[in-house]
């Protein structure tokens, strides 16, 4: 408990020199801009002919746009630094591998947290034109943050690889993209591979939650995509110096 | 206080460092001089903790480099090479983000620092925007804030227009005076103006360790002794000074109008000088100009590495 406390005190001062990152260039602005006005077609093309008043078009759709947004999000924050060389002084801060990756990935996760919160306007008007279940909109935004975090975890690994911002973007959209639409593709698969194949889905996972049944096997899911790839992290920065 | 035995790096097939072994004392200013693509570089970066090495051992008091790096590093202030520093953030933020990482944030000393470093008027505008000059002084400030022990800065003048070199090195000296300082360098004079302790290293290996004056001083070899004598032909000066005893050769430079340019090569035990103007004196020619001409760095760097 006392290393934790220990590796998040180092952990925030590096994301919150990151978060304030996002927000003194335009590209922060323009992520959120961009994620904001396709989120509003998802959940605005389908609500009024459903004429349900629930979130589930929004959600529904979320993985995907994750897979997409989140590393770009994500993209700059090894690989800029090793193409500037400051990489080299962050690695010579009294600070350990494991403080710079988590608080990489707290500050991506913090931005994402930040990027959806505007559509919480979308649970408010849903509770206008009708009465909601509540269970599905809390589930769903606690399963967003969940799955942002994770996705976070894959693309400061996949940043964490090259000094190339396309390249660490174009590796961590294809790793997430696998896991959001891999369960898609299931007609073709036996049935006894399929439970196997839920479970490597992040978008599986995600719509459990989403439903408004947390389950600790989702919870435990996204932690360990969060554990591994923070470890291969760890791995790439201290070897590939 | 800084200890390095027998330190190998290897990037695949090729050898950056090769074998280097040297101890640093507290308050020295070592310069580490050598070619482009001598293992300068290298070997700071391993000192630093940014790599590890292939092998040897690298310790500061009583830490050692792979067992305790974040022990290392806070003792360590740091200025790589070409000061790579956030560009997109502000000279006073990255400064305070700095000092939050070691710990020691205080409006005061970032502002002393500033004042040290001279870079109080661009405390306010974006790293980016800075001219190199002012860049790597923001490199300096950031590697000073914490008062480290230790300096280690990676061609520090690099890039920089004369009168900022002059600034930096005069920085360093000052800086010297209470830290052990180790800079790299393929600049002679910047060895010669700001430390008292030089490495030469080529090839990966040490070459060459020794005080900035018992390098220069001749060490067996020939000291030369230039006069510009006038009245009289070189023919004449030639006879008169070879029979000066402990003259080994006079050389003819080149004439000047009326004026011969000479030079006595003498040994280096043996200050002739007063012989040499008894014996012009005597002849009743007129000198113009006498002067001793030490080994310079570069003579020494010229005869280490290219074997010149």
């Amino acid at each position: 408990m006392e290393q934790f406390k220990e590796i998040m005190k180092g952990a925030k001062l590096i994301a919150k020199k990151e978060l304030s990152g996002y927000f003194s260039t335009p590209i922060g602005y323009i992520v959120i801009s961009v994620f904001l006005v396709i989120a509003g077609f998802l959940f605005f093309s389908t609500f009024f002919l459903y004429g349900q008043a629930e979130l589930r078009a929004y959600f529904e759709l979320l993985p995907l746009l994750f897979a997409f947004v989140i590393p770009a999000i994500t993209m700059r924050l090894f690989a800029e630094e090793r193409n500037t060389g400051s990489f080299e002084m962050l690695m010579t801060l009294p600070l350990s591998t494991i403080q710079v990756v988590a608080g990489k990935i707290l500050a991506a996760t913090l931005f994402a947290s930040i990027m959806i919160s505007p559509t919480l306007v979308y649970a408010v008007s849903v509770a206008f034109v009708g009465s909601p279940d509540i269970g599905p909109v809390i589930g769903g935004y606690l399963g967003a943050v969940l799955l942002a975090a994770a996705y976070a975890s894959i693309g400061v690994f996949a940043s964490s690889m090259t000094k190339n911002q396309i390249v660490a973007f174009i590796i961590g959209f294809a790793i997430c993209i696998v896991l959001s639409l891999i369960t898609k593709f299931l007609y073709f698969i036996s049935p006894k591979l399929v439970s196997l194949f839920e479970y490597i889905s992040a978008d599986y996972h995600f719509q459990n939650i989403a439903r408004g049944v947390v389950d600790s096997r989702n919870i435990i899911y996204f932690a360990s995509v969060i554990v591994i790839s923070s470890m291969a992290s760890i791995y790439q920065l201290e070897v590939k110096r | 206080m800084i200890s390095v035995r027998n330190l190998v790096k290897h990037y695949g097939d090729v050898k950056a460092v090769d074998g280097i072994s040297f101890t640093i004392r507290k308050g020295e200013i070592t310069g580490l001089l050598g070619p482009n693509g001598a293992g300068k570089t290298t070997t700071l970066r391993i000192l630093t903790g940014y790599l590890q090495p292939t092998s040897g051992m690298v310790s500061v008091d009583e830490f050692l480099v792979n067992e305790n790096p974040i022990e290392i590093k806070k003792r360590i202030g740091y200025l790589p090479e070409s000061a790579p520093l956030y560009p997109d953030m502000m000279v006073y933020d990255f400064l305070h983000f700095m000092a939050e990482i070691r710990q020691i944030y205080d409006k005061e000393k970032i502002k002393d620092v500033a004042i040290q470093c001279g870079i109080t008027e661009v405390m306010h505008k974006n790293i980016n925007e800075l001219s190199k000059g002012y860049k790597q002084r923001v490199g300096l400030a950031q590697a000073i804030l914490h008062d480290p022990d230790i300096l280690i800065l990676d061609e520090p003048t690099n890039g920089l227009d004369p009168n900022q070199i002059v600034e930096i090195r005069d920085l360093i000296k000052d800086l010297g005076k209470e830290k052990t300082v180790i800079l790299s360098t393929h600049i002679l004079q910047e060895v010669e103006a700001t430390c008292n302790r030089v490495i030469i290293i080529d090839k990966g290996a040490i070459v060459a360790d020794d005080s900035t004056t018992e390098l220069k001083s001749a060490r067996g070899k020939d000291i030369r002794i230039n006069c510009v004598i006038g009245g009289t032909t070189f023919e004449v000066i030639q006879n008169a000074l070879k029979n000066i005893s402990g003259v080994k050769n006079v050389q003819h430079v080149r004439d000047e109008g009326q004026l011969c340019h000479v030079q006595v090569l003498t040994g280096a035990d043996i200050d002739l000088r007063p012989a040499v103007f008894n014996c012009i004196k005597d002849s009743g020619w007129i000198l113009y100009e006498m002067n001793r001409e030490y080994r310079s760095l570069e003579h020494v760097f010229r005869e280490l590495t290219v074997g010149m």
